[in-house]
């Protein structure tokens, strides 16, 4: 039977990955998500042999995911914004080597130190890639402490299926705010050598696996990145998901990301008692962006209104789906600042009814 | 002491002609050759026959060159 | 036809260990790195752990060591080795986990994952290549560069009042806790390389009995980026380099006394 519990969404994302079958956590502090490993440090170990280790810096943490995962391991870490700006370099070389992780980014507001207060200015860092080279980062954005841990699930499975780097971008209230949530039973930890390219140990094996991101004839990293680019397509082919509410017969359409949609929902809701009609997607993937949808309202209501709590992120991917079919405007507030229902209502009439 | 007599079997394609064997060797058996290997460096070549099979030569050569053979002579 | 008498399988004395892959290796002519590479490996035949070592060659010139050595292997980024040792070893706590590192990785970008690693007493094995230079990106500075010493990045020689003193991280981490065991040695000489490869071996049998974290530091040479030849490169490690970085055992485990 599983289990009912009211959580916070840091503590809840830490018990999915107790659940799923972790195997180690490598993190460091940071607020708005330490209680991630401050749980794991009391729960994991005991439950389930899990290792849990506060590495020196993010720049270790992300370098022992590497090694661990390299290694066949079922492994995540989670930071926020200026952490994870840290792991970028090692994203970068989990994504060429091909190693299956998970991370969660609680996103808090920036740049620079910023605040900790909630933001989603990472959208363009996960998304379009914050480290170097042609990577891409199977990207899931929760809007409630459920996704956290139904995500939690869902990662470790496309990281697995896929061999990337998988990111769950989260946001310091979802992180710090409680909800019930309904619990996964726990699932077995995996078995590493059942991954018979990792670096387990040769054993009987005649020749050694290696791990590498390094190759120094072109035309040999240019067929790594072809491998890599074929693998992007086939998540966008399917793997993409969404959430559409009352977008049948809407006149405009209410788009945003886990918080942003959350609000921007309400907004449509207030919206709908005024008798506009108004429908809102929720992209779920953030990559695979879903653009088919896009293209299809597009073509059907007199424009789109994207929220986000940054200064204009997702809103691109929206403008590149929907490709000038119709209007698509932008609402944001950013550095920690949370927008209510009402302004979102008030910019979309100005934007759209006056 | 039983007299003993050494070879050595040199892989000349791996040599680079580094020359760190030539001075280790007791018995001045090894010298640069003049002939050129595939990757173009001049490699080893035993310049007499007083090898004893002391293994200095491999012990030093940082590419395996040499595999050493010794045998007792009665 | 004496010869053939002599080279016979039961008069074998030495031979390559097979632990070594059958690949030329890329090192410059007389570089210590593929000495150490085979040393090593020898000692990994010889203790019987090929089939449960994994090593982690992070940036440098030895990043490519998976080419040559027969063990699972991952190639690190540049200073990660340690790090990436420690998520491997945690994650398999029964194998043999080693790393293989220059003095640019594991006393400069490297310092705080190479610190950390031995802080915690991470049971690992670190090869740490000392040859005083950055020799994969041709001839710049290390945090081992001796005072005075001239390279591409000290054009006028190492100036320690701008540019800071030869490290001696050895030393440093032989303070931790957490070390076992560290030794300095060298390559140079054949009876110093029986006695750096009998360090190697003193280390892993440290590692296998999980005595905590072991360091064996090589004092090495780089003939292309010295602009030497082979041998007078081995003379600068001899005369230079050695006079500063001593050889000999800087920590052994308590018990072993």
């Amino acid at each position: 039977m599983a289990d009912k519990k009211l959580m916070k969404g840091n503590e809840a994302l830490a018990e999915a990955m107790i659940r799923a079958g972790c195997d180690a956590y490598f993190g460091y502090p940071i607020t708005p998500q330490s209680e991630v490993l401050e749980y794991l440090a009391r729960e994991a170990t005991n439950r389930t042999g899990m290792v849990v280790l506060q590495a020196e810096s993010e720049v270790a943490a992300v370098n022992m995911i590497y090694g661990a995962a390299g290694a066949g391991a079922r492994v995540m870490t989670t930071s926020s914004s200026p952490g994870m700006s840290l792991m970028m370099e090692g994203v970068s070389y989990i994504a060429s080597a091909e190693l299956p992780c998970l991370f969660a980014n609680v996103n808090r507001g920036g740049p620079g130190l910023g605040t900790i207060q909630p933001s989603q200015a990472d959208y363009f860092q996960s998304v379009k890639g914050g480290g170097h080279g042609d990577y891409k980062m199977f990207v899931l954005a929760p809007s409630s402490v459920q996704e956290m841990v139904d995500f939690v699930k869902l990662g470790f499975d496309v990281a697995d299926k896929y061999r990337t780097p998988v990111m769950i971008l989260a946001d310091g209230a979802i992180g710090q705010m409680m909800e019930k949530v309904v619990l996964f039973e726990q699932m077995p930890r995996p078995d590493k050598n059942a991954k018979t390219w990792a670096t387990t140990g040769r054993a009987d094996r005649p020749v050694r696996n290696y791990i590498t991101s390094l190759h120094i004839q072109a035309e040999k990293m240019e067929e790594i990145n072809m491998r890599l680019q074929a693998k992007y397509r086939d998540m966008e082919e399917n793997e993409v998901r969404y959430q559409a509410i009352d977008i049948d017969d809407a006149d405009y359409i209410l788009t945003g990301f886990g918080l942003g949609a959350r609000i921007a929902m309400r907004a449509m809701e207030m919206g709908r008692e005024k008798g506009y009609k108004i429908g809102l997607i929720r992209p779920i993937t953030l990559f695979p962006f879903p653009t088919k949808i896009f293209e299809e309202v597009g073509s059907k209501v007199k424009g789109i209104l994207d929220v986000e709590m940054n200064c204009g992120q997702m809103v691109e991917d929206v403008r590149l789906s929907v490709e000038g079919r119709c209007p698509v405007k932008f609402y944001g507030r950013t550095g920690g600042v949370i927008p209510s229902p009402e302004e979102i209502l008030e910019k979309f009439e100005e934007y759209f009814i006056k | 002491m039983a007299k003993v007599k050494g070879d050595i079997v040199i892989d000349l394609e791996i040599c680079k002609g580094c020359e760190l064997c030539i001075s280790v060797c007791p018995e001045d058996t090894l010298g640069l050759g003049n002939k050129i290997n595939v990757k173009g460096y001049r490699y080893i070549a035993k310049v007499n026959d007083n090898c004893t099979g002391c293994s200095n030569c491999a012990i030093i050569c940082p590419d395996s060159v040499f595999t050493v053979y010794r045998m007792k002579l009665n | 036809m004496t010869e053939n008498l002599i080279i016979q399988e039961d008069n074998l004395v030495w031979n390559k260990p097979s632990t070594l892959l059958d690949v030329p290796m890329h090192y410059c002519p007389g570089c210590g790195h593929s000495t150490v590479h085979r040393i090593l490996m020898e000692v990994v035949e010889e203790l019987g752990i090929a089939d449960r070592t994994i090593g982690v060659a992070p940036v440098g010139c030895s990043v490519f060591a998976y080419h040559y050595l027969n063990v699972d292997m991952q190639q690190a980024a540049h200073g990660r080795a340690c790090a990436v040792a420690t998520g491997i070893k945690r994650v398999h706590p029964d194998k043999i986990v080693f790393t293989y590192q220059g003095d640019g990785d594991l006393a400069a970008i490297g310092t705080a994952e190479t610190i950390h690693a031995a802080n915690r007493g991470e049971n690992i094995t670190v090869i740490f290549i000392n040859n005083g230079i950055y020799g994969m990106t041709s001839g710049q500075m290390a945090p081992t560069s001796l005072a005075g010493m001239q390279t591409t990045t000290s054009p006028f020689g190492r100036d320690v009042q701008t540019m800071g003193y030869p490290m001696k991280i050895s030393e440093m981490l032989a303070m931790l806790p957490g070390v076992s065991f560290v030794t300095r040695q060298a390559v140079h000489k054949p009876a110093l390389v029986r006695k750096a490869k009998k360090s190697i071996r003193q280390a892993l049998e440290y590692n296998i009995k999980g005595m905590g974290f072991s360091l064996v530091e090589i004092v090495s040479n780089c003939p292309s980026n010295l602009k030497m030849t082979p041998i007078e490169s081995n003379i600068f490690v001899e005369n230079k380099m050695i006079p500063f970085y001593e050889l000999g055992d800087i920590k052994v485990p308590s018990e072993v006394l």
